[in-house]
């Protein structure tokens, strides 16, 4: 049914539909509204056979989805930003142990500095531990992948986060199409574990295992990743024949059949870049984009499928590898490898900055007549960057880094009358 | 597209006002996307949200930055927030207070817009009368209706008791008509009767 | 012929349980049908006082549920003994998962339990001290105030024992650990630090909080089996000597069990919602030297010129704690 509702309103709608039977939550930006919605309606009777658990900590809260998820139960949680990192070592081990728990990650910045804006750093950290991570780029894509994703996760006994745009997303007020529950019944059946807390089958979960074996259990984590490249497409297929619509998946091209330059991200930031393709596909150049939704497993076959005709690809990316450059780089690199194009990093949007059409535009002109730097900043204020470099070669005492350049920032703009 | 932007202070329901312009736009079968200028929950901070309405499916995620409509809740931030800022030539501006153009010393601002652009009206004075209550982003989409017949007043009106339940949606709703009609006069146009 | 009553002690051994002792006073661990949850073949130390305790600990929740318990371990000498790769000596359903999770996990296995309508059956979390009291103090404060249906054991060895003897909030005053190195004049585990997390427990007003130790391993089955009767949040803290972090005779575990209580270091009570309902009040008391001479984590004490006044302060503890849980006979 179509609805004008928020992002995170949406999510929880259709998390509820998928019948999960312990939501626990820690409150975080921009996750609360979600998990909220998931509370109010366990309250209201809207989502029954389900409990709904408030945890002291982030750490706390995936720890009792493990708990949970162990004992036979389908278990939802969400966070971002500090509070991934706050239960780092529980993702690691839901991963290793093979429990099939699904987690939102509403995208926000990671501190220091504390920021609550968007930007894809949060679900980066965390890319290497074993869970499945797919990335929205609507709010009606990010509902549909949440179903998407507990059928994946229990199919494979592997978790999934789901990475959804702070702000951008979760907080946008938009159309959504919620499925039926007979629909979401349809593609999703009950919950039937692989392993299982039970006192008439006892098992042992989580034993110490030696050098003589961790590696095949690790190798087969990854085995099971490389299953979920071929699983992620043939359910992104059944979704469409269920719900009628196109969702999830690996990877999607836009306009990229003749495309010289091609540029690939992840997230919300597709549908601006849309805009910019078809604005300069108007103009004559042949310009496409790419959105990768399967960032865990890793696409690297399907993306030099679509890339390997281009001259050139743009990676833009929400996150940075300080001290390197590029997250989403490296690995759109390795599936390009051996091919000769050129290839260009633009990091964009840290923090919550805007990403603008107009700004988008021009980096991309740019890239046309391979006048972009390898590496670029996108809308970085160098004015303020360089007059910090001076401070601190001004003096050694000169203050903390955030402090200097809010103050500079400040002076900038007017002063607001009370 | 149709690009609305919405200044006004924490507390007084300018993410509301720009929820419910994207719900009226859905009610006419549009697309429609709102979404603040996020940030932490401050009282009394200046505060902007923003709607988009398309008769399709909408893209653009950056901020709106060339307006067609500014709508200003709080006239108090007239001299200091760049309200004006990237407002198309043939775009509208709608500010909540009983005083004139003039009075607000908005009248030379006004003469760069096409006539019936620029308005005032007194979203706050109604709301007290109607609801009891200073909140005036109801009336203002009531105004905006009257200025731009987009979203079309019914629309608003639905919007406005899909948000307020019962007997605060009437008061609301009925606010927002008679924003509507302040403003139909001012601009010297008849009035439809929701 | 006239009759005299026979009081027996040691209610815990096997023949002396299921010969002479009514049936209702008998020991889990003298039933034949004991479920040995915790069986033979684990790894750990000659004397582990955790590795007795959990066994009966175990096996009494057993007793009291109708075999219906699923445990969640914290990472420490229990998860480490009992499931060297690649096996396992549990024979009940178990899980671990990390060091500071255990009660936030087990909150998930109620809350499963719950949800799918398995009322009869039971969860317990159980930890060393590190994990509990420590990197676990947390996820156990929240399992408390929720009051999940969990039964918290802890067992108490005084320190991070699998890594090496480290020093923990459970270390008493003075003790020699790896990090609270003993030397020449005042050292070890310094006076003034430490928590008491049966107090801490009883704070959040649980259900059930109760001390107990391997010393008295039926009034331990006792207690477990009591709180398994209870629903919410429960905790029991055990004393579990450990000879190789104390620097111990292992035939010695449960005589410094009993004097740990006997000399009032260890005080035994139990306590409901927050307030003591009962205690164990020392039938002879005996001065903490008889305690601390035989563990090698307070040789710095004694030797040629003994630390007179360290052991006077140590002396001092165990008589306020006499004192303010009346313990006194």
């Amino acid at each position: 049914m179509l609805k004008q509702v928020e992002g995170s309103r949406a999510l929880a709608e259709a998390i509820a539909l998928c019948r999960p039977e312990v939501v626990c939550a820690y409150p975080i930006t921009p996750q609360t509204h979600i998990v909220e919605g998931l509370g109010e309606m366990v309250r209201s009777g809207e989502l029954a056979g389900c409990e709904f658990i408030n945890v002291e900590s982030e750490f706390a809260a995936l720890s009792v989805a493990i708990g949970a998820s162990a004992a036979g139960a389908r278990s939802y949680t969400a966070t971002a930003s500090q509070g991934i990192l706050f239960m780092a070592e529980a993702v690691y081990n839901a991963a290793g142990l093979g429990l099939p728990i699904v987690m939102t990650i509403a995208n926000r910045a990671i501190g220091a500095p504390i920021n609550i804006w968007n930007d894809q750093s949060d679900s980066m950290a965390l890319r290497d531990a074993g869970w499945i991570q797919l990335y929205a780029e609507t709010n009606q894509e990010a509902v549909d992948l949440h179903i998407q994703a507990f059928r994946l996760a229990e199919a494979l006994s592997c978790p999934v986060m789901v990475c959804v745009d702070g702000f951008i997303l979760t907080h946008a007020y938009e159309r959504v199409d919620i499925p039926t529950r007979a629909q979401v019944d349809a593609y999703l059946p009950p919950f039937e574990p692989v392993q299982v807390l039970d006192c008439d089958d006892p098992v042992s979960i989580g034993a110490m295992v030696g050098p003589e074996a961790f590696f095949e259990v690790r190798y087969l984590q990854h085995h099971k990743q490389l299953r979920a490249l071929e699983l992620i497409p043939d359910l992104a297929r059944e979704f469409e024949r269920v719900f009628g619509r196109k969702s999830g998946g690996l990877i999607r091209s836009y306009r990229c059949e003749d495309a010289e330059t091609i540029v690939v991200s992840l997230g919300s930031v597709l549908g601006t870049v849309k805009e910019v393709v078809d604005d300069m596909r108007a103009a004559g150049a042949d310009i496409g984009a790419v959105s990768i939704c399967s960032f865990r497993p890793f696409p690297l076959a399907e993306l030099r499928a679509a890339l390997k005709d281009a001259k050139r690809v743009v990676v833009l990316e929400k996150c940075l590898a300080v001290g390197v450059g590029g997250i989403v780089s490296s690995s759109v690199r390795k599936a390009l490898s051996g091919l000769p194009l050129a290839g260009y990093t633009v990091i964009a949007g840290l923090g919550g900055r805007p990403i603008t059409q107009r700004s988008l535009q021009e980096v991309f002109e740019r890239a046309f007549r391979d006048e972009l730097e390898q590496l670029t900043f996108l809308d970085l204020n160098w004015d303020i960057v360089n007059r910090e470099l001076a401070r601190g070669r001004g003096q050694r005492r000169s203050g903390p880094t955030a402090e200097n350049i809010l103050r500079d920032l400040g002076r900038a703009t007017p002063v607001e009358a009370t | 597209m149709f690009q609305i932007r919405i200044h006004g202070r924490g507390g007084q329901g300018v993410v509301s006002a720009a929820e419910m312009l994207a719900h009226a736009a859905f009610e006419e079968g549009r697309h429609a996307q709102a979404f603040p200028s996020f940030g932490s929950e401050r009282m009394g901070a200046p505060v902007v949200a923003f709607c988009r309405i398309d008769s399709e499916e909408i893209r653009l995620r950056e901020p709106v930055m060339e307006p067609d409509v500014v709508i200003v809740q709080d006239p108090t931030l007239l001299g200091s927030i760049q309200v004006f800022s990237g407002l198309s030539p043939f775009g509208f501006f709608l500010v909540n207070s009983s005083r004139s153009l003039e009075e607000l010393g908005l009248a030379k601002f006004a003469r760069n817009y096409l006539q019936g652009h620029v308005c005032s009206v007194a979203a706050t004075e109604l709301a007290l009368a109607h609801i009891g209550r200073p909140l005036p982003n109801a009336a203002l989409l009531g105004g905006l209706s009257g200025m731009t017949a987009r979203p079309a007043l019914t629309s608003v009106l639905a919007a406005i008791r899909h948000k307020f339940a019962g007997k605060v949606g009437e008061a609301n709703a009925a606010a927002a008509q008679a924003a509507y009609e302040s403003v139909m006069r001012s601009l010297g146009r008849e009035t439809q009767h929701a | 012929m006239k009759l005299q009553p026979v009081k027996f002690y040691q209610k815990q051994t096997f023949t002396v349980g299921n010969r002479l002792v009514a049936g209702h006073a008998r020991a889990v661990q003298a039933n034949m049908r004991r479920t040995n949850s915790l069986n033979s073949g684990h790894r750990a130390c000659q004397g582990c006082g955790e590795a007795l305790g959990a066994r009966y600990a175990i096996d009494a929740a057993m007793q009291a549920t109708g075999n219906r318990v699923i445990a969640v371990n914290a990472t420490g000498c229990l998860e480490v003994f009992s499931t060297p790769y690649p096996e396992t000596s549990w024979q009940i359903p178990w899980i671990h998962s990390l060091f500071g999770n255990a009660a936030a996990v087990a909150s998930g296995v109620a809350a499963a339990l719950r949800v799918k309508g398995r009322k009869g059956d039971r969860v317990i979390a159980q930890g060393g001290d590190g994990g509990t009291m420590d990197i676990g103090f947390g996820c156990l404060s929240g399992m408390f105030e929720r009051n999940d249906d969990v039964l918290y054991i802890c067992y108490d060895n005084e320190a991070y024992m699998n890594t090496g003897v480290q020093r923990s909030s459970a270390t008493p005053a003075a003790a020699h650990t790896a990090t609270t190195p003993a030397a020449r004049g005042r050292s070890g585990n310094v006076f003034g630090t430490g928590k008491n997390l049966p107090l801490i427990a009883m704070a959040h007003e649980i259900p059930y909080v109760a001390t107990a130790s391997i010393a008295n391993l039926r009034d331990l089955e006792v207690k477990v089996m009591y709180a398994m009767s209870l629903r919410g949040a429960r905790y029991i803290h055990i004393s579990v000597p450990c000879p190789l972090g104390w620097g111990s005779l292992p035939a010695d575990t449960i005589k410094l069990a009993r004097l740990a209580v006997e000399s009032g270091l260890f005080p035994l009570f139990e306590a409901e919602n927050g307030e003591i309902t009962g205690r164990y009040q020392l039938r002879h008391r005996v001065p903490v030297t008889e305690y601390l001479k035989l563990q090698k984590r307070y040789a710095h004490l004694f030797g040629d010129t003994p630390d007179l006044r360290t052991i006077g302060e140590i002396q001092a503890i165990a008589d306020r704690n006499i004192r303010r849980f009346g313990l006194a006979a």
